[in-house]
């Protein structure tokens, strides 16, 4: 990385990307001192690279030349496309909590209809009694540039016993090109609560951007929580999120990410099952075309006994793109009785489309069951020719069975509304490559 | 104008000629069965008038309304009214028949120049022929063919030709596999579609079928010919004295 270089007031250099804003980001000096140390930390690091064991097959270095500096606030005319962008991606009866450029926007939200049960505050709100959100038990470089960088984030806590019965929708919106925005939020669920959480990543009409998102969430006993993250960024922008996901006793957690855009992008998530008797299924579905560059990585923690967990993945990779999908599985010495299970699959459309598969199960008990497969491979000619056969046109056969392949993933979705949902945006992805 | 017409055919699957130069000429309105014993290249005829890849034809013609059907595309051919029954119908997964049947149905009307159907009409017809061909209701929720019969993908078959409504059915082996009552529903199914605007090319090599669905012309095909034609006796004679007889004329 090639950046200007400024002084802190400590005299030690900080370049100018967290220099040029240190007096915009939200926190008290506290908070601030420990910002300019995430950032120290960061620039020790450097962006990951493929020597690093975790970021082998995507070397943020080579892929990401520069962090690009902070995008500015937005202003009217930003908050005026945005509220487009909101109309344009909005869940039908979600309530929606906006984020433009990385900072939360009340007017497009919908603070009021969340109703008693869900308190919010912004991340900026919250930073100033609390700098609690910006540790996180595990850190990278990527993270660490979160919680120096991190302008704001929704800090929701739903109540115990809450049934919630519309979603919950956080938009990010980016406006701004050529500029980074980093976010942070916390989900926190009360037990026995039952909440459907939904993340959207959009651009209105800005062109390569970053994104950089952290998200905290934490799941009470007995909680019946689905979380489904959608990632459209535009064709050349960059998106690294970080998910920490801790979860209780009894829970039935449904974790979903699909991807369909942005040039490079992580998703890496830290889910930790820390009380007995959980069911946690987590899927995931990456859309991959041109040179897009998609990582899913995945760490599922069992730290007690008792719980399964299901891992359902599936990469359509078009043209030159590349997928990669890491998931391990970590089975502590007193997770005995776990039932561990990940499958993964590739499709590949193109002869130069690449997918990396790195299944890994870590086990320290001795009573589990736990196991993956991976698979890659072209689309069946035997099924094509049924479906030209039948009349369907080259295109239309493929989109038909790449439907029936991601829909593996994708019926885990409960919410029929939100299913659709996302069925409409692979479809729409389909549409777009033929 | 015949509808199908195939003129001294040759074709090659990877470098090994199958078909020698086969004739055959099929109008409206007619039922023609092609017997042959295994090997012979039924299969092979049936997939290159269909337009399956794989397969080269290195010499002759096949029209279809004087049209050069090696010209078209599968799905092409489909809307012009090609139909194949296949002799292994595939099973495709996580695309439910009912959705299958609609997507498959509109795409040739559109090739066509003519509106989509309207969901109604649609399930309604749908409703009427999978109750004739005895289909339950709920394998259309299902995956194409996923966990189906033998006999329920032939009937599944069936059921398309009755919906596509083709001018040119290729039925390919439909009897392999299904035991008496299963074939039976599966043969009225095929005879229903009978009609003077419509052909059948009934490949088979038992005679069992042709009791079902009684043919006007019958071919037998030895090793990528047709080396007799005749009447719906023809059937029987071979039934009696079997394909050895062929083998040397071939
Ligand atoms: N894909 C293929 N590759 C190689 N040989 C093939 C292929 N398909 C068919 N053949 C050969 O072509 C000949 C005719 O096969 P087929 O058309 O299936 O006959 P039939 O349907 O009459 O039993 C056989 O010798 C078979 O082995
Ligand atoms: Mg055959």
């Amino acid at each position: 990385m090639n950046v200007a270089v400024a002084k802190t007031g400590k005299g030690r250099a900080v370049s100018d990307l967290f220099a040029s804003v240190e007096g915009r980001l939200p926190g008290p000096p506290a908070v601030i001192a420990a910002r300019r140390e995430a950032f120290e930390n960061y620039e020790r690091l450097g962006l990951p690279h493929r020597r690093l064991e975790e970021w082998k097959y995507t070397d943020l270095r080579a892929l990401v030349s520069e962090v690009l500096p902070l995008a500015a606030s937005p202003d009217a005319a930003a908050l005026k496309r945005a509220a487009d962008a909101v109309k344009a991606h909005a869940i039908a009866g979600a309530r929606k909590l906006v984020l433009v450029d990385g900072v939360f926007a009340a007017d497009l939200s919908d603070v009021k209809a969340l109703g008693s049960e869900t308190s919010l505050k912004t991340l900026r709100e919250t930073l100033e009694t609390d700098a609690g959100l910006l540790n996180t038990a595990l850190t990278d470089a990527v993270i660490a540039l979160n919680a120096a960088m991190a302008t704001d984030g929704v800090v929701l806590s739903i109540a115990d016993g809450a049934q919630l019965s519309a979603p919950i929708q956080i938009i990010h919106i980016a406006t701004a090109a050529s500029a980074s925005s980093f976010t942070r939020s916390q989900v926190a669920i009360g037990k026995g609560a039952r909440a459907t959480i939904v993340e959207s990543f959009v651009a209105a009409g800005s062109k390569a951007y970053q994104v950089n998102d952290a998200v905290l969430v934490k799941v009470g006993d007995d909680a019946d929580v689905a979380h489904i993250r959608l990632m459209d960024d535009a064709p050349d922008a960059v998106n690294v999120t970080s998910q920490f996901v801790t979860v209780g006793a009894n829970v039935k957690l449904n974790f979903f990410n699909m991807t369909s855009g942005a040039a490079v992008s992580r998703l890496q998530g830290f889910i930790t099952l820390a009380g007995e008797g959980s069911e946690l299924s987590v899927n995931g579905v990456n859309l991959l075309k041109q040179t897009e560059h998609g990582d899913t990585t995945l760490v599922v923690d069992h730290a007690v006994p008792n719980c399964v967990s299901r891992e359902t993945f599936r990469a359509v990779i078009d043209d030159r793109a590349h997928s990669v999908f890491q998931g391990r599985i970590i089975v502590r010495p007193d997770a005995q009785k776990t039932d561990g299970k990940m499958m993964t699959r590739a499709l590949l459309l193109s002869d130069e489309a690449e997918a990396d598969n790195k299944p890994e199960l870590e086990i320290f008990a001795d009573d589990v069951s736990c196991g993956h497969g991976a698979t890659a491979g072209a689309l069946d000619d035997s099924l094509l020719f049924y479906l030209k056969a039948r009349g369907l046109p080259e295109k239309q056969a493929q989109a038909l069975l790449i439907q029936a392949f991601v829909g593996e993933a994708i019926e885990q979705i409960a919410d029929d509304g939100l299913r659709e949902h996302v069925i409409g945006i692979a479809e729409r992805w389909l549409e777009r490559r033929s | 104008m015949p509808l199908l017409e195939v003129k001294d055919l040759k074709v090659r699957v990877e470098e090994r000629e199958i078909l020698h130069g086969l004739t055959l000429t099929v109008n409206e309105g007619e039922v023609h069965a092609i017997m042959g014993p295994n090997g012979s290249g039924k299969s092979t005829l049936s997939h290159v008038i269909a337009g399956k890849p794989g397969y080269e034809v290195t010499d002759g013609q096949i029209l279809f309304r004087g049209e050069d059907l090696l010209e078209m595309d599968p799905h092409e051919r489909a809307a012009k009214g090609v139909f194949l029954a296949f002799q292994y119908p595939v099973e495709i997964p996580g695309v439910t028949t009912m959705n299958f049947l609609r997507t498959a149905l509109n795409a040739q009307r559109k090739a066509r120049g003519e509106s989509e159907l309207m969901v109604p009409d649609f399930l309604k017809k749908v409703r009427e022929v999978s109750k004739s061909l005895n289909i339950p209701q709920d394998m259309l929720k299902r995956g194409v063919n996923v966990g189906f019969s033998g006999g329920e993908k032939k009937r599944n078959e069936v059921l398309q030709m009755a919906l596509f409504e083709p001018s040119l059915c290729i039925l390919d082996e439909m009897d392999s596999g299904l035991d008496i009552d299963a074939l039976r529903i599966a043969a009225d199914g095929v005879n229903a579609l009978r009609s003077p605007k419509r052909a059948m090319v009934v490949i088979t090599h038992y005679q069992r079928l042709l009791n079902y669905i009684v043919p006007d012309v019958v071919h037998v095909m030895s090793k990528g010919r047709v080396v007799k034609s005749g009447g719906k006796e023809l059937a029987l004679e071979l039934e009696a004295s079997g394909y050895a007889q062929f083998e040397d004329a071939a």
